[in-house]
């Protein structure tokens, strides 16, 4: 039973981090507006293909 | 003459960078989004612009230096939409925060309560566990759900808090006392090295019902922000003279002293008193009454009330005394103090509840002690019981169903203002209305229309377009191509000309196209000629009832109500009206402290009384009721006292909320009712001694299931009932 000493605070860490990224999403209000988040997905023209910094710029 | 926008009273400024928040009408799809934001941001000097699609809003910021609200509003119209401006109200802020703190803490306890559960089912299968084992979980638990706890129980705790301090009892009070007890002895009993603990029961407590208030504050803040959004599109603006510019600004930012130019057409935007000009007012918001008043200058005017022929300078005055607004400020402020607070359904469940679930506990260890039991043993079995109780299902019973039914009436067009407008709504034996604007139509419409010749009305119509005087529009709603002549001039006052194939048409007072004057005038008809090519109509608009009056009024008489019209119009204008609807108790030329006097009349036999009102003069009779409601035409006073704003031309809302509040009401007693039957049959177990924690947890959990399930009822049998006309700007309603 000694395995239990580290598995449940590893089951416990991984459930912390599930709340954390939660409330780091509250934070950053992605949840204001959940129609338009949505909507938005379809269009992709925030990947313009003349946005130089997008592709080349990487070291 | 160039007249200038000036929004400042909506832009909060910071660092030289100008913020506004808009309403915006017509986005209806993805592309909307992109047009409006991309269309803005390519503007030089705008900095940030972002849809929010859910409540059908924009904010922009820019940088002051190089554009002006103007501008952006302009932008906005070029790129194809309709914006208002608006402030965004305190409350609105507020409630958000408050939103967001809730979900924080529905976070915080889910999580407690899944990873508990996970260690206590551990527990419950585990027979062949050691004790330094279940030590270990039971532990383990107490440093989950200990600071989970005290973080998410902390909506509860504060309203328990302010509950006892007000000395009264809510739902909120035995919750706390539960959760507490049922922590202080798990973390006792773990200490002792007990084999049962409480934690998973305490956390999914706290869970269920952070679910049960979240819904029903997010169906709030949804109503809230909708209505908002209306009342934004409502902003009137005003042509005001500063010096000698004339600056357009919203209604809310004139002051008194402020001169104002008042266009045909226009409605008045604020009191005051007529400086020059002459002219027709049409006073059937403010009073009620159809016909229309002459002014001059000298004569006072009220905002709401709106301009027909001539051009008015007018000042603006605050409400001085013996004026409309007075007396009807004066009486509202009585109506709303002598308003008996309305005991919620939950509140007085609590009060009943509360006290014997105390004593019940009470009885148990003085109970067990007589029996011979340890003073622990009964304490525990108490604590069991007190768990046991704990009223989740309760406190899940009525707000669950209040959320399904304000998502139900929000469907059909009814956005409720107040928490307890259901349980109000269910109660009305007796409904009053108001005849102008709220039986019938706030604007008049043709009544002649059949017996004039379809190509004459449609050119009539197709002419009215060009034209702002108020009664143009009536005959414009008549156009079957929505399409103005090119070239069409008004002259204001009198009417408006433009040639159709070759030959001059005119639409207008009698004398611009060249008629005489038959001088026969019905009260509360208006005439309006038109004269095309040597031929000549008679158009005549009156004031016509909702299209679905007679059977609303009808169907409102099937459910047993008894009914009645209170107007402030004549007598002789109000009797036809109540005769087409075989209404017999109607009064007409009631002014706003005879209306109240009715209602006071009609409590005092005991009755509840539903006002349905929309002008200033039913604002005292509407806070003086049992329950309220206003078109969204309806003047601001009186929608602000309203219970429940309705959408839309028909009256068919009225009907609905008085159906889904009694279909509501019906399942939040059923639901009572299953949470009493609940707990005889727990309540018992508890008293016994029997209740394990896996029983504690599965009775809490299913019955809280069961209620919520029952909730969802409210949803059907809106029978006989069509789906509303979708207004514009209303978002989607949760489901």
């Amino acid at each position: 039973m000694t395995v239990l000493i580290y598995l449940v605070p590893a089951a416990l860490a991984l459930g912390l981090t599930g709340l954390v990224a939660f409330l780091w999403s509250l934070r950053s209000r992605q949840y204001d507006d959940m129609e338009g988040a949505a909507l938005r997905v379809l269009s992709d023209d925030d990947l313009a293909p003349s946005d130089e910094s997008y592709s080349t710029d990487a070291p | 003459m160039t007249e200038t926008l000036d929004l400042s009273i909506f832009v909060k400024r910071h660092d030289g960078t100008a913020h506004i928040e808009l309403a915006v009408e017509d986005i209806g799809c993805a592309s909307c989004i992109r047009k409006i934001e991309d269309g803005l941001k390519k503007i030089p000097g705008i900095v940030e612009a972002r849809v929010n699609f859910t409540n059908r809003r924009l904010t922009v910021d820019w940088r002051e230096d190089e554009l002006g609200a103007g501008d952006v509003m302009s932008a906005l119209a070029r790129i194809g939409y309709r914006a208002h401006p608006f402030e965004p109200e305190r409350a609105e802020a507020e409630e958000a925060l408050y939103a967001r703190w809730l979900v924080k803490c529905l976070a915080v306890a889910g999580f407690a309560a899944m990873n508990v559960m996970l260690l206590s089912v551990a527990v419950w299968s585990g027979t062949d566990m050691d004790q330094d084992t279940r030590d270990f979980f039971h532990w383990l638990s107490a440093l989950i759900a200990l600071p989970c706890a005290a973080y998410a129980g902390q909506p509860f705790f504060q309203s328990a808090v302010k509950a006892i301090r007000a000395r009264q009892l809510n739902m909120d009070v035995p919750i706390s006392l539960g959760v507490l007890l049922a922590l202080g002895m798990s973390l006792v009993e773990t200490a002792g090295h007990a084999e049962h603990a409480y934690f998973d029961s305490a956390t999914m407590l706290l869970f269920f019902l952070l679910c049960g208030r979240t819904l029903d504050h997010a169906m709030r803040r949804k109503t809230r922000a909708v209505a908002t959004n209306l009342a934004a599109l409502k902003t009137e603006f005003a042509h005001r003279f500063d010096g000698s510019e004339l600056v357009q600004v919203p209604a809310a930012a004139l002051k008194t002293g402020d001169r104002l130019l008042v266009r045909s057409g226009d409605r008045v935007p604020a009191d005051g008193i007529v400086l020059s000009g002459t002219s027709e007012i049409d006073e059937s918001l403010v009073t009620g009454e159809t016909t229309l008043r002459d002014v001059g200058a000298g004569a006072a005017i009220h905002a709401g009330a709106v301009n027909f022929s001539g051009t008015l300078t007018m000042r603006v005055t605050a409400a001085g005394t013996g004026t409309l607004i007075d007396e009807v400020e004066r009486l509202l402020e009585k109506a709303v103090t002598a308003k008996s607070r309305y005991v919620r359904l939950a509140d007085r469940a609590a009060r009943l509840y509360a006290p014997v679930v105390h004593a019940t506990a009470a009885l148990t260890v003085i109970g067990w002690l007589a029996a011979g039991a340890s003073v622990h043993d009964s304490i525990i079995t108490a604590i069991a019981v007190l768990i046991i109780t704990c009223p989740c299902a309760l406190a899940l019973a009525i707000p669950t169903v209040q959320v399904v039914a304000s998502g139900v009436l929000f469907r059909a067009g009814v956005i409720l203002n107040s928490g307890d407008a259901i349980e109000r709504f269910a109660e009305v034996d007796t409904v009053v209305f108001d005849k102008t604007g709220t039986l019938t139509l706030p604007e008049p419409r043709v009544d002649n229309a059949a017996a004039i010749d379809p190509a004459m009305l449609e050119r009539a119509a197709r002419l009215a377009l060009s034209s702002r005087h108020p009664l143009a529009a009536s005959v414009a709603s008549e156009a079957r191509e929505r399409q103005p002549f090119e070239g069409a001039i008004e002259e204001p006052g009198q009417g408006v000309r433009a040639l159709i194939d070759g030959s001059e048409a005119r639409l207008g007072s009698l004398a611009f196209c060249g008629m005489t004057d038959t001088g026969l005038h019905e009260p509360g008809v208006s005439t309006i000629a038109f004269a095309h090519a040597g031929r000549e109509v008679l158009l005549t608009a009156r004031q016509s009832l909702r299209p679905d009056a007679e059977k609303t009024i009808a169907a409102l008489r099937a459910f047993g109500l008894d009914l009645m019209i209170l107007s402030g119009d004549r007598p002789d204008a109000v009797a036809p009206i109540a005769r087409t609807l075989s209404i017999a108790n109607w009064r007409g030329g009631a002014d706003p402290a005879e209306k109240i006097a009715a209602i006071e009349a009609l409590k005092a036999q005991g009755r509840r009384v539903l006002v349905v009102g929309d002008g200033l003069n039913d604002a005292p009779a509407l806070a003086a009721a049992h329950v309220s409601m206003s078109p969204i035409s309806a003047a601001d006073i009186t929608q602000a006292h309203a219970d429940a704003v309705f959408l839309g031309v028909r009256l068919q809302p009225v009907w609905d909320a008085i159906a889904v509040s009694r279909r509501a009401r019906r399942v939040m007693r059923q639901n009572l009712w299953f949470a009493v039957l609940y707990n005889a049959v727990a309540v018992p177990i508890a008293i016994l001694g029997l209740v394990t924690p896996l029983i504690a947890a599965a009775a809490m959990s299913g019955s809280s299931v069961l209620v919520t399930l029952n909730a969802l009822r409210a949803r059907f049998g809106r029978e006989g009932s069509h789906a509303a006309e979708t207004p514009a700007l209303t978002a989607r309603a949760a489901s």
